[in-house]
């Protein structure tokens, strides 16, 4: 019964040198694209924003739009 | 490409919202409450909210519930935008939130009744244990639904860290809630003893790494460019540091036993991974921080930003320490004492605390369509919670530092120069001070609970927020050279395998060792299993939570083996279901409580467990008169025994018939024992179990010497 634990250790240890390929190809700057995501996450909101600033100018809460 | 107009779910982050909120409130004056209890030990009111019980639900609650509801709400939020799309299922996310809430309530429940494996953050009961995996299942199975179905093709890098710390979670708690149950609610570990005490720290330091570490990490990807309005520093960073971080944490558990009787290529391997851990933890940082490059005049009037910058920095200074506490000479003089308590909640008050206000003040306006209440009051918020961490974690550094210093003080005649107890009325006026620290902290967090209040009265919830965006195309024609990797970025369920691959890595390679080389183990011939007597009290011992103040583990120290006797050797804990080495030294340890200069009276230990500072002045252990009252639970021998013999315990064949027979025989000797001192007790109360324990302890090692 033990000896799954080893076999599922080797196992394990072959699919590490397979990561160890992924982080090597990942240092050697070959990721093509590694700045565009960063500014992309920044965009999906401003639609939904503006919803919502002129949802609150509509139907102002006690203190929505206040000066703060 | 067509356009698709969908909604995002913005009632299931209200929800988790409004429960990070209520948890983080209960989680903490539990927290203080227990510190109080420290410095006014007559605040132990009932069995039920004695330390030893209450401690483990101040540490559950906050990580569990309030980090936790404080993940979900993150991921809730983030996730469906980033994927644009709207979670997977509804139904889904209120079984999850619901599911988890019914955890946290139970939690509550079970812990002040003393129903508890005994095992630091993972002390839940097995049904429990039971419950967190099927919602934690429910969790991923909403998470990877909502990432199959999105339509962005890129994976941003938050998502990676959500991804990593649903996989790990998951294996951590199957590993570490490995149990065999002998009723409906109580189970012993599989593991014994020092095995116990590897898969107990792999565990303990990966729920570090993958609950309060990981998934902030994602929210800090997300939720600090957001409201910096910038992107992040270096994304190729971010890349870097985030597979590095899975891959090197999962190695360092071992780091919490050093100088214990873990082997020692064991303990050297977790050193070298704690220390190279301080790069892939100083990347995030860094990437957290230069994300406000030339926007610092922003940090000093927008006040989310303040809070995020000190939840970065308090991240920095904790994956600083963390490294250099791995360290052995360190670990030999902050162990078992404060200094640990400051680290972790330098990381608990500062990194999950602050960045998760922060990420409230955030993100509840823009949820319900307004501004934010007042921002002088979050102001004063930040300021009460900034000064409140460093009111706590500096008297904690000095305690430490000094009770550590104090317990190695030897006279010039070569005697220990302090008792234990001088160390601990010493500690009184430091444990004070931090409960002023913490009782701040907690304001701010009122405080921000009432404007966040008036912020959601002032506006209305938009349950569903609309948003668009083209659909994915469905197939990917790959482009000419692209590289082989770009093919498991793309595909999540292929990335969730990869880095379950990763993390199993580390995990498998240092247990797997320890289970099977015997020799790890060494056998000593005079190491008993324990009496059914002894099996009772030291379960009596796990339900009060004992470990929470006391060790059972002696490290080689000339100044641990003059104050407790020979230092521990892993073979005198085989017979341990669950290990109760513990890790911290409120009181004195107790391997050898039971033999040499320590030994004492069955007489004294009744009376200290009645009133403990009758036997010694400014004692700060609760009084366990209660134990004279309730009587030993016979009627569970037979199945502790059953159980027992099922993980190897050698008891001779049938000797659950006849435990009880030895069981009374052996209380009635020590109730006539009290009897010759004056003290009239019936045999069948729990406090004789509890001094039959504490008596046995260290007794294997004396007699062999003998």
């Amino acid at each position: 019964m033990a000896a799954i634990f080893i076999l599922i250790g080797i196992s394990i240890m072959i699919a590490g040198t397979f990561l160890i390929g992924f982080l090597w190809s990942v240092f050697s700057g070959q990721y093509d694209d590694d700045y565009t995501p960063s500014v992309r996450m920044l965009f999906d909101n401003n639609l939904n924003e503006s919803i919502n600033i002129k949802k609150s100018l509509k139907q102002p809460g006690k203190n929505a739009g206040r000066k703060i | 490409m067509q356009v698709e107009k969908f909604e995002y779910d913005n009632r299931i982050v209200k929800n988790f919202a409004y429960a990070t909120m209520l948890w983080a409130s209960v989680g903490m004056l539990a927290g203080l409450w227990v510190s109080l209890e420290l410095v006014f030990p007559s605040l132990n009111i009932t069995q039920y909210a004695s330390f030893g019980r209450l401690r483990p639900l101040h540490t559950n609650a906050v990580i569990f519930a309030f980090v936790g509801n404080g993940i979900f709400m993150g991921v809730y939020y983030s996730l469906q935008r980033l994927c644009k799309a709207r979670m997977f299922s509804d139904t889904l996310s209120k079984i999850h939130f619901w599911g988890w809430q019914l955890i946290i309530v139970a939690a509550a429940i079970t812990l002040p009744l003393g129903l508890t494996q005994g095992a630091e953050y993972a002390e839940l009961i097995w049904p429990i244990d039971v419950a967190i995996t099927i919602i934690w299942v429910v969790f991923g199975w909403n998470m990877f639904g909502t990432i199959i179905k999105r339509r962005e093709k890129h994976l941003y890098v938050a998502i990676w860290f959500y991804i990593a710390t649903f996989v790990t979670v998951a294996v951590l708690h199957i590993v570490r809630s490995g149990e065999l149950p002998y009723t409906w609610l109580k189970s012993y570990s599989f593991y014994a003893g020092v095995q116990d005490a590897l898969v107990q720290w792999w565990y303990g330091h990966n729920a570090v790494a993958f609950f309060l570490t990981t998934p902030y990490l994602g929210l800090m990807y997300y939720f600090l460019p957001k409201a910096a309005n910038r992107p992040v520093y270096s994304y190729r960073l971010s890349i870097i540091h985030f597979w590095a971080l899975i891959f090197l944490y999962i190695w360092a558990g071992p780091h919490h036993l050093l100088y214990t009787a873990l082997p020692n290529w064991a303990q050297s391997l977790g050193v070298v991974f704690s220390v190279m851990l301080i790069f892939p933890s100083w990347g995030g940082m860094i990437n957290g921080l230069l994300t406000l490059r030339g926007a610092w005049d922003r940090v000093r009037d927008d006040v989310i930003l303040k809070f995020m910058v000190v939840a970065v920095t308090a991240y920095g200074m904790a994956t600083f320490e963390g490294p250099m506490l791995s360290l052995k000479s360190v670990s030999a003089i902050s162990h078992y004492t404060d200094w640990i308590i400051a680290h972790v909640h330098i990381g608990a008050l500062g990194w999950n605390g602050m960045l998760t206000f922060g990420i409230l003040y955030w993100l509840m306006p823009r949820i319900f369509g307004t501004n934010l209440y007042s921002k002088k009051l979050a102001n004063n918020h930040f300021w009460l919670g900034t000064l409140g961490m460093i009111f706590y974690a500096v008297p904690m550094y000095w305690a430490g530092f000094t009770q550590s210093s104090m317990w190695k003080q030897f006279t010039e005649a070569g005697q220990l120069k302090y008792t234990f107890l001088e160390t601990v009325t010493y500690m009184k006026p430091f444990y004070a001070m931090r409960s002023f620290g913490g009782t701040l902290y907690i304001l701010g967090v009122l405080i921000m609970v009432y404007n966040l209040y008036k912020t959601v009265k002032s506006g209305k919830l938009i349950a569903n927020e609309p948003a668009e965006a083209p659909a994915l195309a469905r197939e990917y024609v790959a482009h000419k050279g692209e590289h082989w990797h770009r093919w498991v970025e793309r595909r999540p369920v292929q990335m969730m395998i990869l880095s379950l691959i990763v993390v199993l890595i580390g995990g498998v390679i240092e247990i797997v060792p320890t289970f099977l080389i015997k020799s790890n183990v060494p056998t000593i011939s005079s190491v008993k299993p324990y009496t059914p007597l002894e099996l009772q009290g030291r379960d009596i011992y796990v339900r009060e939570g004992c470990y929470t103040c006391h060790s059972q583990m002696i490290r080689p120290f000339r100044s641990e083996t003059e104050r407790y006797g020979e230092y521990s050797k892993a073979g005198e804990f085989i017979y341990d279901h669950p290990f109760q080495w513990g890790s911290k030294r409120i009181g004195p340890d107790l391997a050898r409580e039971g033999t040499g200069n320590l030994k004492k009276s069955d007489g004294w230990h009744f009376r200290h467990f009645r009133e403990p500072s009758s036997m010694s002045e400014g004692s700060v252990m609760p009084s366990y008169a209660f134990l004279m009252d309730e009587e030993i639970d016979t009627s569970e021998t037979g199945p502790k025994i059953r159980a027992m013999m099922k993980l190897g315990v050698p008891y001779d064949k049938s000797f659950d018939l006849i435990a009880n027979k030895l069981l009374m025989q052996q209380a009635t000797s020590i109730s006539n024992n009290l009897a010759t001192d004056s003290i009239r007790i019936p045999a069948n109360r729990e406090v004789i179990a509890l001094i039959a324990y504490i008596q046995r302890m260290g007794k294997d090692i004396t007699t062999s010497n003998n």
